[in-house]
């Protein structure tokens, strides 16, 4: 139990947290947009950390690199992914939540 | 530490069931979609956790590659098909 593991547990500890929150925000939010908006932060995020933590555990090889393009490409493609969903939704004529309505 | 992994993968099985639920309870299309989007990411992180503990993650590091890039397109491919799908509000 070097120090390297306990680095690697505290990043995975910390992507399990976003998951949590991730799927806490997805089963209690009310309307569409507001369970998109937890989603797209948390859950990248989540995976974030988790990859960082397994590419440190995995340390200085090839595959680590390879971990960490995963991590970049994440960052990259979640967001559009995010976005895209939002825009598909609204344009489908699905209106956001109002506090009056249910 | 192998079992530290072993809990997490066991952890995250945990939190794909209860992504089902809105799964099969979203009210919207869209909310499915995003749930399975959801269920894609937590599965790409158990792909991981797998390959480190069979001790063998090169492979399942390309694995986890390709699902990643196959999440992304996947998620494009219905979007693009979705865009004439009209609902009455709600």
């Amino acid at each position: 139990m070097d120090i390297k593991d306990i680095i690697s547990m505290v990043f995975i500890g910390g992507g399990l947290f976003f998951f949590f929150t991730g799927v806490v925000g997805l089963l209690r939010f009310p309307d569409i947009y507001t369970r998109m908006h937890a989603l797209g932060k948390c859950d990248t995020l989540g995976l974030l950390l988790n990859v960082v933590g397994l590419a440190i555990y995995n340390s200085s090889s090839l595959t680590s690199i390879k971990i960490l393009f995963i991590a970049v490409f994440i960052l990259l493609t979640s967001p559009v992914v995010t976005h895209i969903i939002a825009k598909i939704t609204y344009d489908s004529g699905i209106k956001p939540w109002q506090k009056d309505n249910s | 530490m192998i079992d530290f992994f072993i809990f997490v993968g066991v952890l995250l099985c945990v939190l794909i069931t209860f992504i089902f639920y809105r799964v099969f309870a979203g009210p919207t299309l869209f909310d499915r979609l995003i749930s399975m989007g959801v269920i894609g990411t937590k599965t790409l992180v158990l792909l991981l956790l797998i390959g480190f503990i069979y001790k063998r993650p090169d492979m399942f590091v390309d694995i986890s590659l390709v699902y990643t890039l196959l999440n992304f397109i996947g998620v494009l491919a219905i979007t693009k098909y979705l865009r004439r799908y009209k609902t009455d509000g709600y």
